[in-house]
């Protein structure tokens, strides 16, 4: 039942994002900025915690789930530390997808060759 | 006293340059594509043994040059000037490519449009009595345009249909003040013509206004109506931007339905799913001195209006909001002298 | 061409496009985008299910995404997930590792500085900014709302 929730509203997400490439000159780099400060603003609000909940990866794996877990972590960071976890929450929350991204990017640049479309 | 110009943007050549031999290189999916028998070599691996994109386009583009002048029977020495250009910045394959040539060089930019740039300005040399053979060339390389155009190869992102497929290949066309034909008999140089398009996906859009504009001009210069012409045809414009010519020169009261078409829509397939056709400046360069070359010599055409198209614009300027402006030079090759 | 204004012309030229396949695109989003949540909850499960707390799963399945999403992108497989599922494979978190990868590979032959690593932030850099600065701000709003509670 989870792996239908997840399917079904990862999907859903996904689908807005199309909704949004077809019918404006928005590209997927412009998607992707604007679903992660999304997130953010949902996850400031509280609002995508149910919705993470609810769907588990379906609401995680998509970039907007990694707004909301820098919003969560900010608030987490702010309960603890005050203003220095404003700063410090969030990238913490968020540090494993971040470090990461960064180190197989670079590993995969090393080893990979681009190959020609056709 | 400019005896040699009528109109308001064209010349008319005294004695008309010839072409005297040509040669073109292209890539595995153009290789695939509908004319690839009239392609002189066809690559297995567009990177050709080099190590980056943009090498392997200068390579391309040297050999496709070394090879015109040798099947004209004449050597790098026998030519007075080199003229090239392509689409990368500081146009780098053209350079790059001149590097071992030793032919004395002019580094040409006009986008799309260079191939045609540079056999107006080639014949003009000639006819001006300022050189007896000479080469002009041009090349594009998908992975190379891409790249500094548009997105990274393995970056995941849907095209839309109107986008068009930068043609990897290289054409290369030797001129003489003697030969036997075709000749190239008048240039209509273009203005540039911005109707304030800004999608970078569709450039046919943006450079069909600037394509009417010089058919129009060069129509009204040298008296030409399209009957006189057997096949007149257009650079780059795509699926897109062929119906807006079609459609708007029909407005104008031309009607060119059964002899106008357009490099780009030619050089692919439906099934190659390149979407809107090819483009960029190695598609007329190997469409002109391939199919078009070819059928001339085997006595299809005996008269052709070729005119190449050109998008004038940078992702920087396309970032800063601006339009794209655009571009197109025709010249009209004939196998008779006048 | 004189008879016609430039407003004119670039609403008759957008007439000329052809239109995306919408609903196929959407259905495809769905599905590839659903499919790739199916996978991350896959790992979620597997993760929970070795005992770590909430934590540490959900790091463990963002770090387990982005790997899968570079590992395709250097295999030349998410290019053509992406031309199939579009904003599907474009918004889970394997398309911002694809944005990551695609680049930096591509930009190799720059050197492995100016290259490599400065093309890596390509696209992660403005998803970077915006994402982490703005939860500066939330915190500074939630600070400022709630003393600190």
């Amino acid at each position: 039942m989870e792996y239908i929730k997840a399917f079904i509203v990862g999907g859903l997400i996904c689908v807005v994002g199309q909704i949004i490439l077809d019918n404006t000159k928005l590209t997927p780099a412009h998607i992707l900025v604007s679903f992660v400060t999304a997130g953010v603003i949902l996850g400031g609000l509280g609002l995508y915690k149910p919705i993470v909940k609810f769907a588990g990866a379906g609401a995680t794996v998509p970039i907007v789930g990694f707004g909301n877990a820098l919003a969560e972590g900010a608030i987490e960071g702010v309960k603890k530390n005050g203003i220095i976890g404003a700063f410090t929450g969030g990238i913490t929350a968020a540090a494993g997808g971040i470090a990461a991204a960064i180190l197989f990017g670079y590993i995969m640049a090393l080893v990979f060759k681009p190959k020609t479309k056709n | 006293m400019a005896i040699k110009r009528i109109g308001s943007q064209t010349v008319k050549f005294q004695n008309p340059p010839s072409i005297i031999s040509t040669y073109t290189i292209v890539g595995p999916k153009e290789g695939e594509g509908p004319l690839k028998d009239y392609f002189d070599m066809i690559l297995e691996d567009d990177m050709w043994g080099q190590e980056s994109f943009e090498k392997s386009e200068a390579k391309i583009q040297e050999e496709a040059i070394k090879a015109a002048i040798s099947n004209g029977k004449l050597t790098n020495q026998d030519m007075d000037y080199l003229l090239a250009g392509d689409l990368l910045n500081q146009i780098v394959s053209s350079t790059y490519s001149a590097r071992s040539l030793s032919i004395p060089y002019y580094g040409l930019f006009g986008a799309c449009s260079t191939m045609t740039e540079s056999l107006s300005l080639g014949a003009m040399l000639i006819d001006g009595g300022f050189a007896d053979n000479l080469v002009c060339a041009t090349s594009s390389h998908f992975s190379s345009a891409e790249r500094q155009f548009r997105f990274p190869l393995e970056y995941g992102n849907q095209r839309k249909f109107s986008a068009q497929w930068t043609v990897t290949g290289s054409g290369a066309t030797v001129l003489s003040a003697n030969g036997n034909g075709p000749y190239i008999t008048y240039a209509t140089t273009g203005k540039i013509i911005d109707m304030g398009v800004k999608e970078a996906d569709n450039m046919g859009a943006a450079m069909a206004p600037a394509a009417i504009d010089t058919l129009l001009t060069h129509f009204k210069d040298t008296g030409y109506s399209p009957k006189d012409y057997d096949l007149i045809v257009s650079g780059d414009l795509g699926k897109v931007g062929k119906a807006i010519v079609l459609e708007l020169m029909k407005k104008e009261g031309y009607d060119l339905t059964d002899i106008y078409t357009d490099c780009g829509v030619e050089v692919f397939d439906i099934q190659q799913d390149t979407h809107a056709g090819g483009s960029g400046c190695g598609c007329a360069a190997v469409v002109l001195n391939g199919y078009i070359y070819k059928e001339m010599m085997k006595g299809k055409f005996s008269r052709v209006l070729v005119m190449a198209t050109g998008a004038l614009h940078s992702p920087t300027m396309n970032q800063q909001g601006e339009s794209i402006p655009g571009i197109a030079h025709a010249i009209t090759i004939d196998v008779n002298k006048d | 061409m004189e008879n016609m204004n430039k407003k004119d012309y670039q609403k008759y030229a957008e007439k000329k496009i052809p239109k995306p396949t919408y609903l196929k695109n959407i259905i495809l989003a769905f599905l590839v985008g659903g499919a790739i949540c199916t996978v991350g909850q896959m790992v979620r499960a597997w993760l929970t299910k070795n005992g770590l707390d909430e934590k540490s799963v959900a790091s463990g399945t963002a770090i387990i995404m982005v790997f899968i999403g570079s590992f395709l992108t250097g295999l030349g497989v998410y290019d053509k997930i992406g031309k199939v599922g579009g904003a599907g494979a474009a918004v889970p978190i394997t398309g911002f590792a694809n944005a990551i990868v695609s680049p930096a590979m591509e930009f190799k032959t720059e050197g492995l500085i100016f290259g490599v690593a400065a093309k890596l932030f390509t696209i992660a850099g403005p998803v970077l900014v915006y994402g982490v600065g703005s939860s500066i701000v939330v915190g500074i709003l939630h600070l400022l709302f709630t003393r600190g509670r």
